[in-house]
């Protein structure tokens, strides 16, 4: 029927083009918070040029870790047992320390049966980003509450979460996670540029994304709806992001912005609504999450970066070449090792 | 000024005429964290350098300091290294057990005690030596604070000099073990001789047992088979090692790091591995899992309650199919058990570790060398077959200390089976994961990271279909789960076949594993020598079964499968798997009391379970 040849799609600097980022078609419900997170992990990876072959999407169990099939058909998917993503995609790492690790995880899987691995996961510096897709409330199981549902906040049945939340960002921030940020599912720009900032870090980069369960947690009462978060939310810097490999753009305000230059060059940009906000600061870090708490307030935004700290996988001195392809020359001694190991032992 | 002490005349006299050589077990009865190590093992080694087969046995409780454990040392000229139940030469060095550990001595055997505990005054059938330990060692050591470490060498110079231990081998085992320490090491030698001199001017010999030199231990080498285990790791060409420390299984990995950072690393001055110590056993297989996954080869040793652990995420792996190694060197459960004693009581729970249809390759070592030799098949296996691969060792095998023939180097290249690389989907356009090409029930896998836009898949444990893609069809499910099956069938054709030693035209036949095979070669000797039965003997070393444990069960009127747990464990796997006729004739020899299995108590109950 068309005459007329379409346009070029679109590409990026490795020459791909935003199609081949996609994933299956999602089967979560339909407004799903969760969706709007796979979307801006379609488009970070795109921008930044990210070869899809070398992502690993490692999950854990529930609805949030559902999500690797609906993002980066490209990629190898691992879908682990409950609360332990973080073993397996440091195996993974470890198996290959080329490759880009980007783990989802939720408020269940982490917070509650998964709290032990992600606390070791985030003292190790593992390079990972690991997505917390938070909405409080287990919703495969159809409305429990989760370890991460506000002190007061309602289920739809009614009842009250009676026990205080854990704040995942506040933890990663103490635990040694060298990149520690909160966004909004429905905050396209805020969690695009701090997709792509995470891209460019390496090290552990726990991103806690809210995340509103149309089905189970998105009523009145609830501290993770879309209306409540609307109203609550405190954003604490605006967040930008320039890759290496774009020109510095200059619509910045020097005098008000705080740069971080990332571990490949680029620049994340925090402006500051909050005058004197120091991003390597984790007392103030920590101080910050605890009073929004108290305020009722959902404070968003990159509360920690270090880019000095060495990650796990330097810190073990491998050998460049991922251990996984090592031919049997570099992994079996030869006979004379063996020879004087018995000849010891005699 | 005479110390020894007279036994009555009619024992003494009686002992005083019997000479028995190089067949005798000594016992060292000491306190945990008294340094009575090293004094165990230079006499171990200078038994050994005499030319006589020797084993060593440690028997030591779960603690730091401060509570009982027991060293034997069996040495036999027929080469027995198995455990003997009888002690034939008592070294009391501990206050606390040493009334008891005399009391519970046989007839004639020989007591050496420190002089302030006056155990001759206990029994009058057993042949005592008494040393005065603390003024030999204050006399030899002027430094107070060493005196303690230095004690338990003295023994070894009484010992060497009663049972006619060559100094010279002392020296030279000394030597050996302070290699890098001068100065402990002369001190050490000291203490020894001053041993052997006290022992020389004051001891009158009236025990039975001598050493003699022979010539079975020549070109022999003494080795833990946690050691051995590290060492066939390392050879294996392992690259991921992830663990938890859980006893008895830590002096694997420990070894195995000072194995691979003097071995393994690279050109560049980089380590060809990575050893990560987690944070349990459930992070310790998941990492073993991932990296197996993401392609290399990955382990983990632990034991019992770590097994459990990791019954969720083996489950897993072997419906992912992701290969790795686990060792597990068993003690004794249920719960925690006897966390410093031996077993063979995770054999059931292993073979079908998890929930669901889910079926396990195991392989059993018996020896050090199999620890050794056995390593690289495990990781061969797990990666053709990509699943999960148990090994079977306990704390008998992996924390003792064992003689063995040096080990050979591993002829089998490494195979890291069907791995599709980018150059395989460039001529193929793409794979579908769990689909069985080969008609053998082993898919083709792809690792991340391989450059080709076809090369991913999506490993999940819920319902999948031939593609890797999430399926909840029954068809799929269904016939996904023959597969694995298919899978676990060709295995047997691949795993380590058992080893068949034929009695004479026997009708009976044992069927054993692992460690127990000790016991049983030496029961065997005795069933034939004192009962004149003989018997046939299948030792098994891997899950699952081979043809030939059928043919052999076929092959008797009578098999009993000796092991050791309470449950019969192994006896129940093979009912699983052979026909139903031939169920009756399987009877089990099954013991747990935390020591090793002797060949006088199987002897003993197939006699009785023979009408003997």
């Amino acid at each position: 029927m068309a005459t007329t040849p379409a346009a070029e799609p679109k590409t990026n600097r490795i020459g791909l083009t935003v199609m081949e980022y996609k994933g299956g078609k999602t089967t979560l419900c339909a407004g799903c918070g969760h969706n709007a997170i796979s979307e801006r992990i379609i488009e970070a990876m795109y921008e930044m040029g990210v070869e899809p072959e070398l992502v690993i999407k490692p999950s854990g169990i529930g609805c949030s870790s559902k999500t690797p099939a609906y993002f980066l058909n490209r990629s190898h998917s691992f879908n682990a047992v409950h609360g332990r993503m973080p073993s397996v995609a440091t195996g993974a790492m470890l198996a290959n320390r080329r490759l880009v690790c980007i783990g989802v995880s939720g408020d269940g899987d982490t917070a509650s049966i998964g709290i032990g691995q992600f606390i070791h996961l985030m003292r190790r510096n593992l390079p990972i980003i690991y997505i917390i897709e938070d909405n409080g409330v287990y919703g495969l199981t159809k409305g429990q509450f989760s370890a991460t549902a506000d002190l007061g906040s309602k289920l739809k049945s009614g009842v009250l979460n009676d026990l205080p939340p854990i704040d995942t960002c506040a933890l990663a921030v103490q635990l040694g996670a060298t990149f520690v940020g909160r966004s909004f599912s429905g905050d396209k720009r805020q969690l695009g540029a701090m997709l792509k900032a995470a891209i460019a870090h390496k090290g552990t980069v726990m991103l806690d994304v809210v995340s509103p369960c149309v089905t189970f947690n998105d009523h009145e009462g609830s501290t993770k709806s879309y209306k409540y978060v609307k109203e609550h939310e405190e954003i604490l810097q605006d967040v930008s992001f320039v890759p290496s490999f774009e020109d510095i753009s200059v619509e910045y305000d020097p005098g008000s912005t705080v740069e971080v230059t990332m571990h490949d060059g680029s620049r994340l940009h925090l402006r500051k609504l909050e005058e004197d906000y120091d991003p390597t600061d984790k007392v103030r870090a920590i101080t910050r999450l605890t009073e929004a708490h108290d305020k009722g307030e959902v404070l968003t935004g990159v509360f920690y970066v270090n880019t000095k700290a060495p990650n796990f996988l330097d810190m073990l001195n491998m050998v460049d070449q991922p251990l996984a392809t090592l031919p049997e020359s570099l992994t079996r001694p030869g006979r004379e090792v063996l020879e004087a190991a018995m000849e010891e032992l005699r | 000024m005479a110390t020894t002490d007279v036994v009555p005349q009619e024992a003494g006299g009686q002992l005083g005429r019997k000479r028995i050589v190089n067949d005798m077990s000594i016992q060292v009865a000491t306190v945990n964290g008294s340094g009575s190590q090293s004094s165990n093992t230079v006499l171990l080694r200078s038994i050994f350098q005499m030319g006589v087969p020797v084993s060593g046995k440690n028997m030591f409780p779960s603690n730091i300091a401060g509570l009982p454990t027991w060293y034997t040392i069996r040495a036999n000229k027929n080469g027995y290294i198995g455990r003997k139940k009888e002690i034939d030469f008592l070294v009391a060095m501990n206050p606390e057990t040493a009334q008891e550990d005399t009391m519970s001595l046989d007839p004639g055997a020989s007591v050496l005690y420190d002089e302030p505990l006056a155990l001759h005054k206990l029994r009058n059938d057993l042949v005592f030596y008494s040393v005065p330990y603390d003024k030999l060692v204050a006399a030899v050591c002027p430094e107070a604070k060493l005196r303690k470490l230095v004690k338990n060498m003295v023994y070894v110079g009484v010992v060497a000099q009663l049972l006619e231990i060559d100094m010279g081998e002392v020296e030279k085992a000394i030597r050996k073990q302070f290699a890098k320490k001068l100065k402990a090491a002369n001190l050490n030698m000291a203490a020894a001789q001053a041993g052997f001199d006290y022992a020389k001017a004051n001891l009158v010999k009236r025990g039975a047992f001598y050493i003699e030199r022979m010539n079975k231990t020549a070109g022999k080498i003494i080795i833990d088979g946690n050691s051995a285990a590290a060492l066939g790791c390392m050879f294996a060409g392992c690259t991921v090692v992830t663990w938890y420390p859980i006893t008895p299984s830590s002096s694997l990995v420990e070894t195995m790091i000072e194995y691979m950072k003097e071995h393994r690393i690279g050109p560049d001055g980089k380590a060809t591995f990575a050893i990560v110590q987690a944070e349990d056993e459930l992070a310790a297989i998941g990492m073993v899992i991932g990296a197996g996954w993401a392609g290399a080869r990955s382990m983990t040793a632990t034991a019992g309650p770590g097994i459990s652990l990791m019954s969720e995420f083996a489950g897993l792996a072997y419906y992912v199919e992701v290969p790795g190694v686990i060792w597990d060197i068993q003690r004794v459960g249920p719960s925690t058990g006897l966390p410093t004693r031996t077993s063979q009581g995770d054999i059931l729970s292993t073979a079908v570790l998890s929930h669901g249809d889910t079926k396990h390759i195991m392989l059993m070592p018996c020896s050090v060398a199999e620890c050794f030799s056995m390593a690289p098949e495990a990781f061969n296996l797990a990666e053709q077959f990509q699943t999960l691969v148990f090994v079977m060792s306990d704390l008998d095998l992996g924390m003792n200390n064992w003689m063995s023939d040096p080990f050979e180097y591993p002829t089998a290249p490494i195979n890291r089976g069907k791995v599709l690389r980018k150059e395989d989907l460039d001529k193929l356009g793409g794979f579908a994961r769990y689909k069985d090409v080969d008609g053998d029930g082993i898919g083709y896998r792809t690792l991340p990271g391989t450059l080709h836009p076809a090369a991913a898949y999506f490993a999940r444990g819920s319902g999948h279909n031939e593609k890797a893609q999430y399926s909840e069809r029954a068809d799929d499910f269904e016939k996904n789960m023959e597969r694995l099956n298919r899978k676990f069938e060709t295995a047997r054709s691949f795993v380590p076949r058992p080893e068949i030693m034929k009695g004479r035209d026997a009708k009976i036949g044992i069927i054993g594993y692992g460690t127990s095979h000790w016991g049983i070669t030496e029961s065997r000797d005795q069933l034939r020598d004192e009962y004149g039965i003989e018997t046939d003997y299948l030792r098994l070393r891997a899950y699952p079964f081979t043809r030939e444990v059928h043919e052999f069960i076929e092959q008797h009127e009578r098999v009993y499968v000796v092991e050791q747990n309470r449950d019969a464990q192994m006896l129940s796997l093979i009912k699983l798997d052979v026909k139903p006729e031939l169920i009756t004739r399987l009877h089990s020899i099954a013991h747990i009391t935390g020591l090793p299995l002797d060949a006088r108590s199987i002897t003993d109950e197939l006699t009785t379970m023979e009408g003997k």
